[in-house]
Protein backbone atom coordinates (compact mmCIF):
# COMPACT_ATOMS: atom_id res chain seq x y z
CA UNK A 1 0.00 0.00 0.00
CA UNK A 2 1.34 3.39 -0.95
CA UNK A 3 0.05 5.48 1.86
CA UNK A 4 1.69 8.73 0.86
CA UNK A 5 0.07 8.84 -2.56
CA UNK A 6 -3.41 8.22 -1.28
CA UNK A 7 -3.84 10.46 1.67
CA UNK A 8 -7.53 10.56 2.53
CA UNK A 9 -9.34 13.49 1.01
CA UNK A 10 -12.29 15.23 2.50
CA UNK A 11 -14.89 14.61 -0.17
CA UNK A 12 -17.76 16.70 1.06
CA UNK A 13 -15.55 19.62 1.88
CA UNK A 14 -14.17 19.65 -1.64
CA UNK A 15 -17.61 19.40 -3.15
CA UNK A 16 -18.97 22.49 -1.40
CA UNK A 17 -16.65 25.32 -2.29
CA UNK A 18 -18.81 28.32 -1.30
CA UNK A 19 -20.82 27.91 1.93
CA UNK A 20 -19.54 28.92 5.32
CA UNK A 21 -17.17 26.72 7.24
CA UNK A 22 -19.80 25.72 9.75
CA UNK A 23 -22.27 24.46 7.21
CA UNK A 24 -19.54 22.65 5.36
CA UNK A 25 -18.47 20.91 8.51
CA UNK A 26 -22.02 19.94 9.29
CA UNK A 27 -22.48 18.37 5.88
CA UNK A 28 -19.22 16.47 6.17
CA UNK A 29 -20.18 15.14 9.55
CA UNK A 30 -23.64 14.18 8.29
CA UNK A 31 -22.04 12.17 5.50
CA UNK A 32 -19.56 10.51 7.84
CA UNK A 33 -22.19 9.59 10.38
CA UNK A 34 -24.71 8.27 7.88
CA UNK A 35 -22.07 6.07 6.21
CA UNK A 36 -20.77 4.74 9.50
CA UNK A 37 -24.09 4.28 11.24
CA UNK A 38 -25.12 0.87 9.84
CA UNK A 39 -21.75 -0.64 10.75
CA UNK A 40 -21.78 0.91 14.21
CA UNK A 41 -25.33 -0.25 14.94
CA UNK A 42 -24.70 -3.80 13.74
CA UNK A 43 -21.31 -4.15 15.40
CA UNK A 44 -22.40 -2.39 18.57
CA UNK A 45 -25.61 -4.28 19.15
CA UNK A 46 -24.45 -7.77 18.17
CA UNK A 47 -20.77 -7.78 19.09
CA UNK A 48 -19.83 -5.07 21.58
CA UNK A 49 -22.96 -5.07 23.73
CA UNK A 50 -23.10 -8.87 24.05
CA UNK A 51 -19.44 -8.87 25.07
CA UNK A 52 -20.16 -6.12 27.57
CA UNK A 53 -23.12 -8.11 28.88
CA UNK A 54 -20.90 -11.18 29.20
CA UNK A 55 -18.57 -9.11 31.38
CA UNK A 56 -21.53 -8.03 33.48
CA UNK A 57 -23.02 -11.51 33.78
CA UNK A 58 -19.70 -12.96 34.80
CA UNK A 59 -20.24 -11.29 38.17
CA UNK A 60 -23.56 -13.01 38.84
CA UNK A 61 -24.76 -16.42 39.77
CA UNK A 62 -27.43 -16.77 37.12
CA UNK A 63 -29.32 -19.64 35.54
CA UNK A 64 -30.24 -17.84 32.33
CA UNK A 65 -33.87 -16.95 32.99
CA UNK A 66 -35.33 -13.83 34.55
CA UNK A 67 -33.13 -10.91 35.50
CA UNK A 68 -29.81 -11.75 37.14
CA UNK A 69 -30.00 -10.78 40.82
CA UNK A 70 -27.42 -12.88 42.62
CA UNK A 71 -24.39 -10.62 42.53
CA UNK A 72 -21.27 -12.54 43.50
CA UNK A 73 -18.51 -10.17 42.43
CA UNK A 74 -15.42 -12.00 41.34
CA UNK A 75 -16.46 -15.33 42.88
CA UNK A 76 -16.91 -16.93 39.48
CA UNK A 77 -13.32 -16.07 38.64
CA UNK A 78 -11.91 -17.44 41.87
CA UNK A 79 -13.98 -20.57 41.32
CA UNK A 80 -12.52 -20.80 37.82
CA UNK A 81 -8.97 -20.85 39.07
CA UNK A 82 -9.79 -23.63 41.53
CA UNK A 83 -11.67 -25.64 38.94
CA UNK A 84 -9.49 -28.52 37.78
CA UNK A 85 -11.36 -28.69 34.48
CA UNK A 86 -10.64 -25.07 33.68
CA UNK A 87 -7.02 -25.38 34.75
CA UNK A 88 -6.87 -28.48 32.56
CA UNK A 89 -8.28 -26.39 29.69
CA UNK A 90 -5.40 -23.98 30.10
CA UNK A 91 -2.88 -26.81 30.09
CA UNK A 92 -4.45 -28.47 27.04
CA UNK A 93 -4.61 -25.14 25.25
CA UNK A 94 -0.93 -24.65 26.01
CA UNK A 95 -0.12 -28.11 24.62
CA UNK A 96 -2.11 -27.45 21.45
CA UNK A 97 -0.25 -24.17 20.95
CA UNK A 98 3.04 -25.95 21.51
CA UNK A 99 2.19 -28.68 18.98
CA UNK A 100 0.90 -26.17 16.45
CA UNK A 101 3.85 -23.82 16.62
CA UNK A 102 6.46 -26.52 17.08
CA UNK A 103 5.25 -29.14 14.64
CA UNK A 104 2.50 -27.96 12.33
CA UNK A 105 4.04 -24.64 11.28
CA UNK A 106 7.55 -25.98 10.55
CA UNK A 107 5.92 -28.72 8.53
CA UNK A 108 3.86 -26.15 6.60
CA UNK A 109 7.00 -24.10 6.02
CA UNK A 110 8.90 -27.11 4.69
CA UNK A 111 6.05 -27.84 2.30
CA UNK A 112 5.99 -24.22 1.17
CA UNK A 113 9.74 -24.23 0.48
CA UNK A 114 9.33 -27.46 -1.46
CA UNK A 115 6.46 -26.10 -3.52
CA UNK A 116 8.20 -22.80 -4.17
CA UNK A 117 10.57 -24.63 -6.49
CA UNK A 118 9.91 -25.35 -10.12
CA UNK A 119 8.42 -28.79 -9.71
CA UNK A 120 6.12 -30.62 -12.03
CA UNK A 121 2.56 -30.45 -10.79
CA UNK A 122 3.19 -27.96 -7.99
CA UNK A 123 0.01 -26.05 -8.82
CA UNK A 124 -1.98 -29.22 -8.20
CA UNK A 125 -0.25 -29.90 -4.90
CA UNK A 126 -1.03 -26.37 -3.72
CA UNK A 127 -4.66 -26.71 -4.70
CA UNK A 128 -4.85 -30.09 -2.98
CA UNK A 129 -3.15 -29.16 0.28
CA UNK A 130 -5.31 -26.12 0.72
CA UNK A 131 -8.60 -27.87 -0.02
CA UNK A 132 -9.29 -29.17 3.54
CA UNK A 133 -9.24 -25.58 4.76
CA UNK A 134 -12.56 -24.83 3.03
CA UNK A 135 -14.36 -27.72 4.73
CA UNK A 136 -16.14 -26.88 7.94
CA UNK A 137 -14.69 -28.15 11.20
CA UNK A 138 -17.98 -29.89 11.87
CA UNK A 139 -17.83 -31.93 8.66
CA UNK A 140 -14.13 -32.60 9.14
CA UNK A 141 -14.89 -33.81 12.64
CA UNK A 142 -17.57 -36.24 11.51
CA UNK A 143 -15.34 -37.59 8.73
CA UNK A 144 -12.43 -38.24 11.07
CA UNK A 145 -14.53 -39.73 13.81
CA UNK A 146 -15.51 -42.34 11.21
CA UNK A 147 -11.97 -42.86 9.94
CA UNK A 148 -10.50 -43.18 13.41
CA UNK A 149 -12.99 -45.49 15.05
CA UNK A 150 -10.91 -47.56 17.45
CA UNK A 151 -10.35 -51.04 16.05
CA UNK A 152 -13.05 -50.76 13.41
CA UNK A 153 -11.95 -47.74 11.41
CA UNK A 154 -9.84 -47.80 8.25
CA UNK A 155 -6.91 -46.09 9.98
CA UNK A 156 -6.47 -48.97 12.41
CA UNK A 157 -6.90 -51.54 9.64
CA UNK A 158 -4.25 -49.80 7.58
CA UNK A 159 -1.81 -49.63 10.48
CA UNK A 160 -2.53 -53.26 11.33
CA UNK A 161 -1.86 -54.42 7.80
CA UNK A 162 1.65 -52.95 7.90
CA UNK A 163 2.32 -54.21 11.41
CA UNK A 164 2.01 -50.86 13.18
CA UNK A 165 -1.19 -51.52 15.12
CA UNK A 166 0.49 -50.23 18.25
CA UNK A 167 0.42 -46.74 16.75
CA UNK A 168 -3.34 -46.70 16.40
CA UNK A 169 -5.93 -48.33 18.54
CA UNK A 170 -7.59 -45.66 20.62
CA UNK A 171 -7.47 -42.31 18.88
CA UNK A 172 -10.32 -40.18 20.24
CA UNK A 173 -11.48 -42.85 22.65
CA UNK A 174 -8.69 -42.67 25.20
CA UNK A 175 -7.65 -39.83 27.45
CA UNK A 176 -3.99 -40.34 26.72
CA UNK A 177 -4.30 -40.10 22.94
CA UNK A 178 -7.31 -37.90 22.26
CA UNK A 179 -5.50 -34.55 22.32
CA UNK A 180 -2.75 -35.69 19.98
CA UNK A 181 -5.36 -37.15 17.63
CA UNK A 182 -7.25 -33.86 17.59
CA UNK A 183 -3.99 -32.11 16.83
CA UNK A 184 -3.49 -34.46 13.87
CA UNK A 185 -6.90 -33.51 12.50
CA UNK A 186 -6.13 -29.82 13.04
CA UNK A 187 -2.91 -30.29 11.10
CA UNK A 188 -4.71 -32.08 8.29
CA UNK A 189 -7.16 -29.22 8.01
CA UNK A 190 -4.94 -26.18 8.55
CA UNK A 191 -1.36 -26.85 7.44
CA UNK A 192 -2.34 -25.98 3.86
CA UNK A 193 -3.55 -22.57 4.97
CA UNK A 194 -0.24 -21.76 6.65
CA UNK A 195 1.63 -23.20 3.68
CA UNK A 196 -0.23 -20.76 1.42
CA UNK A 197 0.73 -17.85 3.68
CA UNK A 198 4.37 -18.90 3.53
CA UNK A 199 4.22 -19.34 -0.23
CA UNK A 200 2.89 -15.82 -0.59
CA UNK A 201 5.74 -14.63 1.63
CA UNK A 202 8.36 -16.62 -0.28
CA UNK A 203 7.20 -15.08 -3.52
CA UNK A 204 7.95 -11.69 -2.05
CA UNK A 205 11.64 -12.52 -1.56
CA UNK A 206 13.67 -11.12 -4.47
CA UNK A 207 15.66 -13.82 -6.26
CA UNK A 208 18.63 -11.42 -6.52
CA UNK A 209 19.21 -11.70 -2.80
CA UNK A 210 19.33 -15.47 -2.92
CA UNK A 211 21.55 -15.39 -5.99
CA UNK A 212 23.91 -12.99 -4.30
CA UNK A 213 24.14 -15.32 -1.29
CA UNK A 214 24.77 -18.18 -3.66
CA UNK A 215 27.61 -16.32 -5.35
CA UNK A 216 29.06 -15.57 -1.94
CA UNK A 217 29.26 -19.32 -1.43
CA UNK A 218 26.24 -19.98 0.77
CA UNK A 219 24.83 -23.48 0.53
CA UNK A 220 21.14 -24.31 0.34
CA UNK A 221 20.74 -24.59 4.12
CA UNK A 222 22.71 -21.40 4.78
CA UNK A 223 20.62 -19.53 2.22
CA UNK A 224 17.48 -20.77 3.91
CA UNK A 225 18.72 -20.06 7.43
CA UNK A 226 20.26 -16.63 6.86
CA UNK A 227 18.28 -15.19 3.94
CA UNK A 228 14.90 -16.84 3.48
CA UNK A 229 13.97 -17.27 7.13
CA UNK A 230 14.68 -13.67 8.24
CA UNK A 231 12.94 -12.24 5.18
CA UNK A 232 9.98 -14.47 5.87
CA UNK A 233 9.83 -13.13 9.42
CA UNK A 234 6.66 -11.03 9.10
CA UNK A 235 4.75 -13.89 7.51
CA UNK A 236 5.87 -16.36 10.13
CA UNK A 237 4.90 -14.00 12.93
CA UNK A 238 1.40 -13.61 11.46
CA UNK A 239 1.07 -17.34 11.00
CA UNK A 240 2.11 -18.03 14.60
CA UNK A 241 -0.35 -15.40 15.77
CA UNK A 242 -3.29 -16.92 13.88
CA UNK A 243 -2.33 -20.39 14.99
CA UNK A 244 -2.20 -19.47 18.68
CA UNK A 245 -5.48 -17.56 18.55
CA UNK A 246 -7.07 -20.51 16.77
CA UNK A 247 -5.90 -22.89 19.48
CA UNK A 248 -7.18 -20.63 22.27
CA UNK A 249 -10.62 -20.44 20.68
CA UNK A 250 -10.96 -24.04 19.45
CA UNK A 251 -14.52 -25.35 19.73
CA UNK A 252 -16.31 -26.89 16.70
CA UNK A 253 -13.92 -29.74 16.03
CA UNK A 254 -13.77 -30.87 19.65
CA UNK A 255 -17.48 -30.54 20.24
CA UNK A 256 -18.41 -32.55 17.17
CA UNK A 257 -15.94 -35.37 17.81
CA UNK A 258 -15.68 -35.82 21.57
CA UNK A 259 -17.75 -33.17 23.39
CA UNK A 260 -14.56 -32.67 25.38
CA UNK A 261 -14.30 -36.28 26.56
CA UNK A 262 -13.33 -38.84 27.54
CA UNK A 263 -13.53 -37.32 31.03
CA UNK A 264 -12.44 -33.81 29.97
CA UNK A 265 -9.29 -35.08 28.25
CA UNK A 266 -9.97 -33.02 25.12
CA UNK A 267 -11.95 -30.21 26.69
CA UNK A 268 -11.06 -26.64 25.67
CA UNK A 269 -12.09 -23.39 27.33
CA UNK A 270 -14.84 -22.85 24.77
CA UNK A 271 -16.19 -26.36 25.33
CA UNK A 272 -16.27 -25.84 29.10
CA UNK A 273 -18.04 -22.53 28.55
CA UNK A 274 -20.61 -24.22 26.34
CA UNK A 275 -21.16 -27.04 28.83
CA UNK A 276 -21.87 -24.66 31.68
CA UNK A 277 -23.81 -22.12 29.64
CA UNK A 278 -26.10 -24.33 27.61
CA UNK A 279 -26.15 -27.73 29.29
CA UNK A 280 -25.88 -26.98 32.99
CA UNK A 281 -27.43 -23.51 32.94
CA UNK A 282 -24.76 -21.87 35.05
CA UNK A 283 -24.72 -18.84 32.81
CA UNK A 284 -22.82 -16.62 35.21
CA UNK A 285 -19.93 -19.05 35.55
CA UNK A 286 -19.98 -19.74 31.80
CA UNK A 287 -19.77 -15.99 31.17
CA UNK A 288 -16.74 -15.80 33.41
CA UNK A 289 -15.10 -18.46 31.26
CA UNK A 290 -15.93 -16.58 28.06
CA UNK A 291 -14.45 -13.45 29.62
CA UNK A 292 -11.33 -15.49 30.33
CA UNK A 293 -11.18 -16.60 26.68
CA UNK A 294 -11.44 -13.00 25.57
CA UNK A 295 -8.96 -11.82 28.17
CA UNK A 296 -6.36 -14.42 27.28
CA UNK A 297 -6.77 -13.74 23.54
CA UNK A 298 -6.49 -9.99 24.02
CA UNK A 299 -3.56 -10.12 26.40
CA UNK A 300 -1.74 -12.47 24.07
CA UNK A 301 -2.57 -10.25 21.08
CA UNK A 302 -1.42 -7.08 22.80
CA UNK A 303 1.83 -8.54 24.10
CA UNK A 304 2.53 -10.22 20.79
CA UNK A 305 1.86 -7.00 18.88
CA UNK A 306 3.93 -4.97 21.25
CA UNK A 307 6.99 -7.19 21.38
CA UNK A 308 6.94 -9.47 18.37
CA UNK A 309 5.05 -7.89 15.51
CA UNK A 310 6.11 -4.34 16.29
CA UNK A 311 8.45 -4.32 13.32
CA UNK A 312 5.87 -5.42 10.80
CA UNK A 313 4.21 -2.18 9.87
CA UNK A 314 1.13 -3.59 8.19
CA UNK A 315 0.52 -6.39 10.64
CA UNK A 316 -1.14 -4.31 13.32
CA UNK A 317 -4.43 -5.52 14.70
CA UNK A 318 -4.69 -3.18 17.61
CA UNK A 319 -1.85 -0.74 17.33
CA UNK A 320 -3.31 1.38 14.59
CA UNK A 321 -2.22 4.82 15.65
CA UNK A 322 1.07 4.60 13.83
CA UNK A 323 -0.57 4.32 10.45
CA UNK A 324 -2.44 7.35 9.27
CA UNK B 1 17.72 -38.07 -7.34
CA UNK B 2 16.90 -35.00 -5.26
CA UNK B 3 13.91 -34.29 -7.47
CA UNK B 4 12.76 -37.85 -6.93
CA UNK B 5 12.85 -37.65 -3.15
CA UNK B 6 11.04 -34.32 -3.24
CA UNK B 7 8.30 -35.85 -5.30
CA UNK B 8 8.18 -38.78 -2.92
CA UNK B 9 7.60 -36.43 0.03
CA UNK B 10 4.87 -34.58 -1.83
CA UNK B 11 3.21 -37.84 -2.74
CA UNK B 12 3.18 -39.07 0.83
CA UNK B 13 1.76 -35.78 2.12
CA UNK B 14 -0.70 -35.73 -0.77
CA UNK B 15 -1.94 -39.19 0.15
CA UNK B 16 -2.46 -38.13 3.75
CA UNK B 17 -4.45 -35.12 2.62
CA UNK B 18 -6.52 -36.76 -0.09
CA UNK B 19 -6.72 -40.27 1.36
CA UNK B 20 -9.53 -39.52 3.81
CA UNK B 21 -11.54 -37.80 1.10
CA UNK B 22 -11.11 -40.57 -1.45
CA UNK B 23 -11.84 -43.19 1.18
CA UNK B 24 -15.10 -41.37 1.94
CA UNK B 25 -16.11 -41.10 -1.70
CA UNK B 26 -15.44 -44.79 -2.46
CA UNK B 27 -16.93 -46.10 0.77
CA UNK B 28 -20.10 -44.23 -0.04
CA UNK B 29 -20.50 -46.64 -2.97
CA UNK B 30 -20.43 -49.68 -0.69
CA UNK B 31 -23.02 -51.14 1.60
CA UNK B 32 -22.04 -51.06 5.24
CA UNK B 33 -21.71 -54.85 5.26
CA UNK B 34 -19.42 -54.64 2.24
CA UNK B 35 -17.44 -51.91 3.93
CA UNK B 36 -16.64 -53.94 7.03
CA UNK B 37 -15.66 -56.96 4.94
CA UNK B 38 -13.68 -55.08 2.32
CA UNK B 39 -12.48 -51.84 3.75
CA UNK B 40 -10.05 -50.66 1.10
CA UNK B 41 -10.89 -52.44 -2.15
CA UNK B 42 -13.11 -51.05 -4.82
CA UNK B 43 -16.81 -51.65 -4.25
CA UNK B 44 -18.17 -54.83 -5.79
CA UNK B 45 -20.83 -54.30 -6.78
CA UNK B 46 -20.97 -50.51 -6.79
CA UNK B 47 -23.88 -49.52 -4.59
CA UNK B 48 -25.39 -46.20 -5.56
CA UNK B 49 -28.25 -46.28 -3.10
CA UNK B 50 -26.38 -44.34 -0.39
CA UNK B 51 -25.79 -41.38 -2.65
CA UNK B 52 -29.17 -41.53 -4.34
CA UNK B 53 -30.79 -41.66 -0.91
CA UNK B 54 -28.93 -38.50 0.14
CA UNK B 55 -29.64 -36.69 -3.09
CA UNK B 56 -33.24 -37.81 -2.98
CA UNK B 57 -33.86 -36.68 0.59
CA UNK B 58 -35.70 -33.45 1.18
CA UNK B 59 -33.64 -32.83 4.31
CA UNK B 60 -30.35 -32.61 2.46
CA UNK B 61 -31.66 -30.08 -0.08
CA UNK B 62 -33.36 -28.09 2.65
CA UNK B 63 -29.98 -27.82 4.39
CA UNK B 64 -28.28 -26.76 1.17
CA UNK B 65 -30.96 -24.15 0.63
CA UNK B 66 -30.74 -22.94 4.21
CA UNK B 67 -26.93 -22.72 4.15
CA UNK B 68 -27.03 -20.91 0.81
CA UNK B 69 -29.69 -18.43 1.85
CA UNK B 70 -27.90 -17.64 5.10
CA UNK B 71 -24.49 -17.33 3.43
CA UNK B 72 -25.75 -15.04 0.68
CA UNK B 73 -27.76 -12.82 3.01
CA UNK B 74 -24.89 -12.60 5.50
CA UNK B 75 -22.49 -11.63 2.73
CA UNK B 76 -24.73 -8.97 1.20
CA UNK B 77 -25.29 -7.31 4.56
CA UNK B 78 -21.70 -7.62 5.76
CA UNK B 79 -20.10 -6.39 2.55
CA UNK B 80 -22.63 -3.60 1.98
CA UNK B 81 -22.35 -2.21 5.48
CA UNK B 82 -18.56 -2.64 5.52
CA UNK B 83 -18.11 -0.89 2.18
CA UNK B 84 -19.88 2.22 3.47
CA UNK B 85 -17.79 2.25 6.65
CA UNK B 86 -14.53 1.46 4.86
CA UNK B 87 -15.19 4.35 2.48
CA UNK B 88 -15.37 6.76 5.41
CA UNK B 89 -12.31 5.24 7.10
CA UNK B 90 -10.30 5.37 3.88
CA UNK B 91 -11.14 8.77 2.46
CA UNK B 92 -12.32 11.12 5.21
CA UNK B 93 -10.10 12.75 7.76
CA UNK B 94 -12.02 13.40 10.97
CA UNK B 95 -11.49 13.51 14.67
CA UNK B 96 -11.80 10.12 16.33
CA UNK B 97 -11.42 8.15 13.14
CA UNK B 98 -8.56 5.99 14.37
CA UNK B 99 -10.31 5.30 17.67
CA UNK B 100 -13.44 4.02 15.96
CA UNK B 101 -11.40 2.09 13.43
CA UNK B 102 -9.36 0.48 16.20
CA UNK B 103 -12.60 -0.60 17.83
CA UNK B 104 -13.45 -2.58 14.72
CA UNK B 105 -9.96 -4.01 14.39
CA UNK B 106 -10.04 -5.28 17.95
CA UNK B 107 -13.20 -7.06 16.88
CA UNK B 108 -10.95 -9.40 14.91
CA UNK B 109 -10.11 -10.99 18.25
CA UNK B 110 -13.69 -11.70 19.28
CA UNK B 111 -14.74 -15.29 18.72
CA UNK B 112 -18.41 -16.23 18.78
CA UNK B 113 -17.75 -18.17 21.94
CA UNK B 114 -17.18 -14.99 23.93
CA UNK B 115 -20.45 -13.29 23.05
CA UNK B 116 -22.58 -16.33 22.50
CA UNK B 117 -24.39 -16.43 25.87
CA UNK B 118 -25.70 -12.86 25.89
CA UNK B 119 -26.22 -13.08 22.12
CA UNK B 120 -28.42 -16.10 22.69
CA UNK B 121 -30.40 -14.29 25.39
CA UNK B 122 -30.74 -11.26 23.11
CA UNK B 123 -31.94 -13.35 20.16
CA UNK B 124 -34.37 -15.16 22.41
CA UNK B 125 -35.89 -11.93 23.67
CA UNK B 126 -36.24 -10.60 20.11
CA UNK B 127 -37.87 -13.88 19.10
CA UNK B 128 -35.13 -14.60 16.57
CA UNK B 129 -34.56 -18.22 17.56
CA UNK B 130 -35.49 -20.66 14.80
CA UNK B 131 -35.34 -17.69 12.47
CA UNK B 132 -32.59 -17.33 9.83
CA UNK B 133 -32.15 -13.68 10.78
CA UNK B 134 -30.93 -14.89 14.17
CA UNK B 135 -27.91 -16.35 12.39
CA UNK B 136 -27.56 -13.87 9.53
CA UNK B 137 -27.35 -10.67 11.56
CA UNK B 138 -24.77 -11.82 14.15
CA UNK B 139 -22.68 -13.44 11.43
CA UNK B 140 -22.71 -10.21 9.44
CA UNK B 141 -21.74 -8.27 12.54
CA UNK B 142 -18.81 -10.58 13.29
CA UNK B 143 -17.69 -10.40 9.65
CA UNK B 144 -17.38 -6.60 9.75
CA UNK B 145 -13.83 -6.25 11.15
CA UNK B 146 -12.01 -8.26 8.50
CA UNK B 147 -14.20 -6.93 5.68
CA UNK B 148 -13.72 -3.30 6.70
CA UNK B 149 -9.96 -3.70 7.07
CA UNK B 150 -9.49 -5.30 3.65
CA UNK B 151 -11.81 -2.85 1.89
CA UNK B 152 -10.27 0.18 3.54
CA UNK B 153 -6.86 -0.97 2.37
CA UNK B 154 -8.17 -1.26 -1.16
CA UNK B 155 -10.09 2.02 -1.17
CA UNK B 156 -6.95 3.81 -0.13
CA UNK B 157 -5.14 2.68 -3.25
CA UNK B 158 -7.60 4.45 -5.54
CA UNK B 159 -5.98 7.74 -6.56
CA UNK B 160 -7.27 10.98 -5.09
CA UNK B 161 -7.20 12.59 -8.57
CA UNK B 162 -10.06 10.33 -9.56
CA UNK B 163 -12.07 11.59 -6.65
CA UNK B 164 -11.31 15.21 -7.47
CA UNK B 165 -12.35 14.63 -11.07
CA UNK B 166 -15.61 13.07 -9.98
CA UNK B 167 -16.31 15.94 -7.59
CA UNK B 168 -15.62 18.52 -10.28
CA UNK B 169 -18.04 16.66 -12.52
CA UNK B 170 -20.65 17.20 -9.84
CA UNK B 171 -20.61 13.89 -7.99
CA UNK B 172 -21.79 13.81 -4.40
CA UNK B 173 -19.90 11.74 -1.85
CA UNK B 174 -22.38 8.93 -2.25
CA UNK B 175 -22.34 9.31 -6.03
CA UNK B 176 -18.57 8.88 -6.07
CA UNK B 177 -18.84 5.89 -3.74
CA UNK B 178 -21.58 4.22 -5.76
CA UNK B 179 -20.59 5.02 -9.32
CA UNK B 180 -16.81 5.15 -9.19
CA UNK B 181 -15.41 3.47 -6.09
CA UNK B 182 -17.54 0.33 -5.94
CA UNK B 183 -17.14 -0.59 -9.62
CA UNK B 184 -13.39 -0.06 -9.31
CA UNK B 185 -13.25 -2.14 -6.15
CA UNK B 186 -14.87 -5.17 -7.75
CA UNK B 187 -11.86 -7.48 -7.19
CA UNK B 188 -11.68 -6.53 -3.50
CA UNK B 189 -15.44 -6.89 -3.10
CA UNK B 190 -15.19 -10.33 -4.69
CA UNK B 191 -12.46 -11.33 -2.28
CA UNK B 192 -14.27 -10.27 0.88
CA UNK B 193 -17.50 -11.80 -0.40
CA UNK B 194 -15.82 -15.16 -0.90
CA UNK B 195 -14.37 -14.99 2.60
CA UNK B 196 -17.75 -14.12 4.10
CA UNK B 197 -19.51 -16.91 2.21
CA UNK B 198 -17.00 -19.54 3.30
CA UNK B 199 -17.10 -18.40 6.92
CA UNK B 200 -20.88 -18.42 7.00
CA UNK B 201 -21.12 -21.78 5.24
CA UNK B 202 -18.82 -23.36 7.82
CA UNK B 203 -20.32 -21.77 10.92
CA UNK B 204 -21.48 -24.34 13.41
CA UNK B 205 -21.89 -22.89 16.90
CA UNK B 206 -24.42 -20.17 16.15
CA UNK B 207 -26.78 -22.27 13.97
CA UNK B 208 -26.48 -25.03 16.57
CA UNK B 209 -27.92 -22.73 19.22
CA UNK B 210 -30.38 -20.76 17.12
CA UNK B 211 -31.99 -23.60 15.17
CA UNK B 212 -33.81 -26.09 17.31
CA UNK B 213 -36.15 -27.27 14.59
CA UNK B 214 -34.70 -29.12 11.59
CA UNK B 215 -36.47 -26.67 9.28
CA UNK B 216 -33.54 -24.26 9.15
CA UNK B 217 -30.64 -26.61 9.82
CA UNK B 218 -27.52 -25.80 7.86
CA UNK B 219 -25.17 -28.37 6.31
CA UNK B 220 -22.76 -28.71 9.28
CA UNK B 221 -25.68 -29.29 11.64
CA UNK B 222 -27.28 -31.72 9.21
CA UNK B 223 -24.15 -33.81 8.85
CA UNK B 224 -23.65 -34.09 12.56
CA UNK B 225 -27.28 -34.95 13.17
CA UNK B 226 -27.18 -37.57 10.42
CA UNK B 227 -24.20 -39.20 12.05
CA UNK B 228 -26.11 -39.48 15.30
CA UNK B 229 -29.18 -40.87 13.60
CA UNK B 230 -27.48 -43.59 11.52
CA UNK B 231 -24.63 -44.33 13.89
CA UNK B 232 -24.26 -47.95 12.77
CA UNK B 233 -24.57 -47.30 9.05
CA UNK B 234 -21.02 -46.16 8.28
CA UNK B 235 -21.23 -46.22 4.49
CA UNK B 236 -24.37 -44.14 4.53
CA UNK B 237 -22.88 -41.50 6.82
CA UNK B 238 -19.80 -41.25 4.63
CA UNK B 239 -22.01 -40.73 1.58
CA UNK B 240 -23.75 -37.90 3.42
CA UNK B 241 -20.44 -36.35 4.47
CA UNK B 242 -19.14 -36.51 0.90
CA UNK B 243 -22.30 -35.00 -0.54
CA UNK B 244 -22.11 -32.25 2.07
CA UNK B 245 -18.50 -31.48 1.10
CA UNK B 246 -19.23 -31.08 -2.58
CA UNK B 247 -20.65 -27.53 -2.51
CA UNK B 248 -17.69 -26.18 -0.50
CA UNK B 249 -15.12 -27.90 -2.71
CA UNK B 250 -16.92 -26.83 -5.88
CA UNK B 251 -17.03 -23.26 -4.65
CA UNK B 252 -13.35 -23.48 -3.77
CA UNK B 253 -12.42 -24.66 -7.25
CA UNK B 254 -14.23 -21.68 -8.75
CA UNK B 255 -13.23 -19.00 -6.24
CA UNK B 256 -9.80 -20.34 -5.25
CA UNK B 257 -7.84 -17.30 -6.42
CA UNK B 258 -10.13 -14.85 -4.61
CA UNK B 259 -10.10 -16.91 -1.44
CA UNK B 260 -6.36 -17.34 -1.20
CA UNK B 261 -5.73 -13.74 -2.23
CA UNK B 262 -8.17 -12.59 0.43
CA UNK B 263 -6.69 -14.72 3.19
CA UNK B 264 -3.13 -13.71 2.51
CA UNK B 265 -4.14 -10.05 2.19
CA UNK B 266 -6.36 -10.26 5.25
CA UNK B 267 -3.66 -11.95 7.26
CA UNK B 268 -0.66 -9.89 6.28
CA UNK B 269 -2.30 -6.51 5.96
CA UNK B 270 -4.64 -7.21 8.88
Amino acid sequence: MTLAATRPVDVAAASAPTPSRGRRNLRTWATIVSFLLPALVLFGSLVLIPIGVALYLSMFKWGGFGPPTDFVGLDNFTRMFQDSVFLGDLWRGFLLILFSVGIQLPFALAMAVLLNQKLRGRAIYRLLFFAPYVLSEAITGVLFSMLLQPGAGPADHLLGSVGLQSLGGKWFADGSTVLVTIFLVITWKYFGFHMMLYLAGLQGIPTEVLEAASIDGAGAWQRFRHVTLPLLGPTIRISVFLSVIGAIQLFDLVWVITRGGPTHASETMAVTMFQFGFKRFEVGYASAISVAILGISLVFALIYQRFVMRRDLEGAVTNMRARR
Amino acid sequence: MRRLSQHAILWVVGIFVVGPLIYGVISGFKSTAQLSGNMFGLPSPWVTSNYTAVLGSAGFWRQIFSSTLIAVATTIIAVGVSALAAFVFARFAFRGREVVFTLFTIGLMFPFAVAILPLFVLLRSFDLLDNPLGVILPQAAFALPLTIIVLRGFFRTIPAELEEAAIIDGCSAFGFFWRVLLPMARPALGTVSVLAIVTSWNNYLLPLLVFNEPKWWTIPLGVQQFQGQYAADTARILAYVVAAMVPALAFYSVAERQLIGGLTAGATKG
